[in-house]
This record gives C-alpha cells, structure tokens and sequence, in this order.
C-alpha cells in the first residue's frame, strides 16, 4: 500500500513536470530550441496569480486565466523580443541557447527586484476532500494535478491532429522552407507554438502554486531543468513522450526518496538524462531522425 | 561632542588617579584599591563590548549591542555593581574576525576591560574567544551558537542555547508533557543547525525511552516532501520533529496535513517567522504544533514586557532575540561581578559559573560547559497567533 502511495505521490509532481516538458517539447520540435527561460515561465505564472488572487484580492478564475493569458503573451513577446531575429536570420543554434539563458537570468533578476528575493506564501487554490479509493488515499493537489495534465496533453494532441493551426505546427516542424512556400505563416506558427507553451507552463504554475504553497524568484531553474529531463526521456518533439517522461521522472524521484535516499534524488534525475543520451537518444516516444549534415 | 570630551577628560583624570593610587599602595590588592579612595572619585567597572555595527550581519550587532546598553543603564540606575558605575565601552567590528581581535586588543590594552560581552556571530567570537582565554579575560557571548566557542577555554560562557541543546529539550517535552512513545524525524541534511537539532533529537528521545519511528531527510532547495511524509505516516508516530527554518516549515506542514498525517509537529526556534510564510488559508496545518525558542514576546512576564516596551521608546523598533539576549548577557556579568566582590577576573570566572541568575529569558545556570542551563519557551499556534504555552526545562 505504501509504494502505491509513493506511486501516486510520484504522478502528482510528475504532473507538473509533464506539464512544463510539453512546452520545451513544442519549441524544441518547431524549431529545434532548448528554450531555457521556459523554467522562469512557471515563475512568471505563479507570481501572476500572486498579484491578481493576493494582491488585487480577486477572485481565483479570474487569477487563474489571467495568469494563462499573461504567459500566452508573454511566450509570443519573449519569442519576437528574442528569438525571433536569430530565427529569421538562420543563426546557429547555440546563438539561440546563450539568448534562452540570458532570457532566463533576466526573468529571475526581473522579479528578484519586482517582488524581492523571499518566499512568498499562497493560499490554497482549490479545496476538495481526498479521495480514497481501499486503503489508498490520494491528495485532492496529486488529484487535480495528474487529471489537469491529461486533459491538457489530450487536447494538445487534439489540437496538433485535427486543427489547421496544428497541421500548420507539424508543417512547419517537418521542413520550414517548404511549409512557406505552400502559404503557411511560419512566423505566426512559430510564435503561436510559443504562447502555446508558455501557457501549459503557467497551468504547471497554477497546480505547483497550490501543491506548494510558496513562490519565489528562483523557484523555476530546477524545475525547468527536470521538466526538460523529462522532455528527453519521454523524446524531445513529442507530445505524448513528454507527459510519459514526466511521469516517469516524478515517480522516479518520489521512489529514490522513499526507498534509495533523499541524498541521491537529483542524481538519479540527471542520470536518467545521461542513460538516455547514451543508449536511446530519442528518448523513448521519439522518432529517430538523422542530424542532416 | 563637549559633553564627550568632558567625560573624557574626567575618565582620564580618573584613570590617572587610579593608577596613582594603586602605585602609591605599591601594588596592593585590587579590592582594597576599588573600596577605598576610588570608589568616592566615581571609578567605574569598565565593561567591554564587540559587535558588529556595520556591515552584513549589522542587524545582530545592533540589536544585541542596543541590549546590552540598556541592561547597563537600569543597572548604573540601581546602583551600579559594588558601588560604582559600569561603563560599557564597545566597538565595532564589522563581523570580521580580525578586526574583532583588534578591537579586543585595544579594550584590553589601552581601555583595561574587566570582562568582555561579545562578540555577536560565531566566526569572531572563536577567534575573540582563543584571545580572552590567553589574558584569562571573564567574557560572554550573547549570541554565538557555535559549539567551539565555550570549549575554547574555562572563562568563556554563553548566554543563548547552542542548536543541540534545543532537541533535546523538544525530547524531553514529548516525552514529559505531551506523552509521546513514538516520534519521527525530517529535516534539512544540507543544513548544520537542522542536522544538529535531529540528531540531538534522536538521541535524547530514545533515551527517554520513545521509538523513532523514521528519521527522514530532505535536500537544502526541495519543494516535495510527500515521499518523506508518506513513510512517516506509515510508522504512525505521536510526534514528528521538524527542526527547519520557517520557509519549509511552511510547506512540510501544508503537505504532511495533505496527506493525513495527523501527530503533532514539534519545532526549534527555527520556526519562528512561520506565521508570515503560511496563507490563512492553510493555518490549521500548523495547528497544535509546539516549538521552542529563548523567549517569547508573549509572555507575562513584567520584566520582559517593561524591558519590551523601553527597547521600542529608545530605539524606534521592535526588540528582537539579540536584544534579549544581549540584555540577559550583560546583566549576568554585572551580577557575577557583584557576587565576586571584586573585579579580579578569576573570581569573576568562579561567580559565573556557580551564578544563578533571573533573566529575561529565564532562570539561567551554567553546565560544566559554560553553556547556559534553563526553561525554554514553549510556543504554540492558536487562531493565527503565536501561543505562550509554558517554560519548561528538560
């Protein structure tokens, strides 16, 4: 009953980094960026919904939607400021991963200044009690958590299949060059895939903000880089890969800590990503294209 | 500035009078220098002072040093010790360790300190410490929590708890007062004061014949304890520890109350502060939790509320744990010197450690380590509040 519950305590914050994967892998496979700020993303989100629920002393769909919208906008705002030049010009990738860094430091430096660089405390978001299903007993936060994740992922995928904006996402991921000549806006699917993600991470805000009730300036540079290992494993570009990796990585660290030790939980967490680069660097849903050269 | 250079002067003049007559005795003894002719000039007991007053950590030098001047003050307003004034001579060091043993070195060579309050934070206080135990300098440290700093020598003591002193204590109040057979334990592996509380912890509630039922750690940074707190569940103890600081003790207690893990939370003075990092919303997860702290700014007692209510007209703020403390360190002195009789410093030393002394923070002894021996405050949360509950000493 206990490693069930461990199980479960695993999805919930598995959840959260499936959430934050899907945007690393929308972006890495439109594109092929690792976008780096992405992790200060949620930070931006959960310091939204601090000003509107808090702050503003509004009621919570309004912090909760103002928070997605904001992200949205700011995920289109970072990727014209930004990327956008470099796309457009071609630049080599690196060029665009120092970018996604110096974006990063700036959001984390931003709100240190904004907000200041302590805690703070949130309230709880959405109350209902546990369920309990036998023995096994699992948190109205790990509830919301894995059933939020899944209606996003299956509405993504929704999206990605049956919309003309996503046929345009696939088109433009496949072959750029070719996706314009058949009338497709790139640049606005490009920027679309980024407010896109940026709104997901905020989702992963709204739920982390109510499973941990306490925000701060840094809390996304360790989270961003989980979310990403789970991007990897589960295969960076794909959708469902990114909810199984993230899963997976939770409930790995949620085993480590209960059966291993607590003392070697991010090892673990990086080195699932190192087993993944050596053995099966697609990670397990992704597809294994060859580098064009 | 006349009014400084006045004293100075008079100082001077006195000093000079001093040493003349302790000449013309031909080196008698110190008590027959000080009942005599002196004691009619207006010699003071000159009282030496280190902390930092400016600098990264000046918010403990302040508080501690604004302490110490009002405990002077309502002593030389009683009095003084054994007839005469102190007169509290204290520098600034910056928290630094070399400017502190410079500015030891000035009090005792050029100001002829009988005894030392400081230093503040731990790093100058050892160096301050290995100095004074040389010159057999009585010296008390309001706040330095390190353990080596009393181990240094006889004539070094301490007026706070030192971290590991505070677990036990939490044991023992288990044990006695809330009847508790099992306990576990999670705290911060990456962190010396968390790591020193558990483990003192540990040891005195086995001693005290409770089972521990986990003993979980956490790395400095995590956000998720579930993993930790599921397993604790599982033991079902009475009480679990939680020696951290007030961040995650906020989100530990928000998520064990998720979970259904239903003991009570014990904590250290770490938890102070827990109030403003939990919302409204999730108080009843710190409900019926107790921890322990030096004081608390909710008790009754009159001495504290008066010495409360004077720190706040003469310095504008709120007095904190340093100024407490370093009021209680200073008044200890006064009153070893006074049950010495006499300013020599081995009879300080001697006073000290047989002394028996009524503080703000309560009554204080003195362990064969000079570390100090008394009731903590036992602290609960009640409607949003801090709750005195009761002193209590293990």
């Amino acid at each position: 009953m206990d490693f069930f519950s461990q199980i479960i305590n695993g999805l919930g914050i598995g959840s959260i980094y499936a959430l934050v994967a899907l945007g690393y892998s929308m972006v890495y496979g439109i594109v092929q960026l690792i976008n780096f700020a992405h992790g200060d993303i949620i930070m931006v989100g959960a310091y939204v919904v601090f000003v509107i629920l808090i702050m503003m002393n509004l009621p919570l769909w309004l912090a909760v939607l103002g928070s997605i919208l904001f992200c949205g906008l700011i995920g289109v705002v970072i990727e014209r400021v930004a990327y956008h030049r470099l796309l457009v010009r071609d630049a080599p990738r690196i060029s665009l991963l120092i970018t996604a860094i110096g974006v990063s430091i700036f959001l984390q430096n931003l709100f240190q200044l904004l907000f200041g660089s302590d805690a703070k405390s949130m309230p709880k978001m959405f109350s209902f009690s546990p369920l309990q299903i036998g023995e096994l007993q699992i948190t109205s936060s790990t509830v919301l958590n894995i059933l939020v994740s899944v209606v996003m992922m299956a509405g993504l995928q929704l999206m990605v299949s049956k919309m003309k904006i996503g046929k345009a996402m696939r088109a433009t991921s496949e072959d750029a060059g070719a996706a314009k000549l058949m009338g497709i806006n790139t640049n606005t699917t490009i920027a679309f895939t980024f407010g896109i993600g940026s709104a997901l991470a905020s989702a992963g805000a709204v739920l982390y903000c109510n499973t941990y009730p306490q925000i701060k300036p840094i809390m996304g540079g360790l989270l961003g880089l989980k979310a990403f290992v789970a991007a990897v494993l589960g295969g960076i570009g794909s959708i469902p890969g990114a909810m199984l990796g993230g899963y997976l990585l939770g409930v790995a660290e949620s085993l480590t800590n209960a059966y291993i030790s607590s003392n070697l939980t991010d090892a673990v967490v990086f080195g699932i990503l190192i087993i993944v680069l050596l053995v099966k660097p697609a990670g397990l849903l992704g597809k294994n294209t060859r580098e064009k050269v | 500035m006349m009014k400084k250079r006045l004293l100075a002067a008079v100082l001077a003049a006195v000093m000079l009078s001093a040493s003349a007559t302790g000449c013309a005795q031909g080196g008698g003894n110190t008590d027959s220098a000080a009942a005599g002719s002196a004691a009619a000039a207006g010699e003071t007991i000159k009282i030496g002072g280190l902390a930092p007053l400016t600098g990264n950590v000046s918010v403990y030098g302040i508080a501690t040093n604004n302490g110490v001047k009002l405990a002077v003050d309502k002593i030389n307003k009683a009095g003084g010790v054994l007839g005469k004034q102190i007169e509290y001579i204290s520098y600034d060091e910056k928290g630094d360790a070399i400017e502190a043993v410079n500015a030891y070195n000035k009090l005792v060579q050029d100001d002829k300190v009988v005894a030392l309050v400081g230093d503040v934070t731990s790093k100058p206080t050892i160096a301050v410490a290995q100095k004074a135990v040389k010159d057999g300098l009585p010296m008390i440290t309001a706040t330095g929590t390190a353990a080596d700093i009393t181990k240094a020598g006889d004539n070094i003591f301490r007026a706070c708890f030192i971290d590991p002193f505070q677990g036990e204590l939490m044991a023992a109040y288990a044990a006695q007062k809330l009847g508790a057979k099992t306990a576990a334990i999670i705290y911060d592996n990456g962190d010396d004061y968390s790591t020193g509380v558990a483990n003192a912890f540990e040891a005195a509630a086995k001693e005290a014949g409770m089972t521990i039922t986990n003993k979980e750690a956490y790395q400095s940074g995590s956000v998720d304890f579930k993993s930790q707190l599921t397993k604790i569940k599982a033991g079902n103890p009475d009480v679990v520890m939680v020696p951290v600081y007030y961040s995650d003790v906020a989100l530990i207690a928000v998520q064990a109350k998720d979970i259904g893990l239903s003991a009570k939370l014990l904590g250290a003075d770490g938890w102070d502060g827990v109030l403003e990092k939990i919302d409204k919303s999730n108080l009843d997860a710190v409900k019926d939790c107790y921890f322990c702290s030096q004081y608390s700014a909710e008790s009754s007692d009159p001495d504290l509320q008066a010495f409360l209510k004077t720190y706040k007209e003469s310095y504008g703020a709120d007095a904190n744990m340093f100024a407490v403390l370093g009021y209680d360190a200073m008044g200890m002195m006064a009153a070893a010197i006074e049950k010495a009789g006499s300013t020599d410093s081995d009879k300080i030393v001697e006073a000290l450690k047989g002394i028996e002394y009524k503080g703000l923070t309560g009554n204080t002894t003195f362990d064969e380590n000079r570390n100090p021996v008394r009731e903590a405050v036992i602290t609960t949360i009640a409607d949003g509040k801090y709750k005195f509950v009761e002193n209590f000493k293990k």
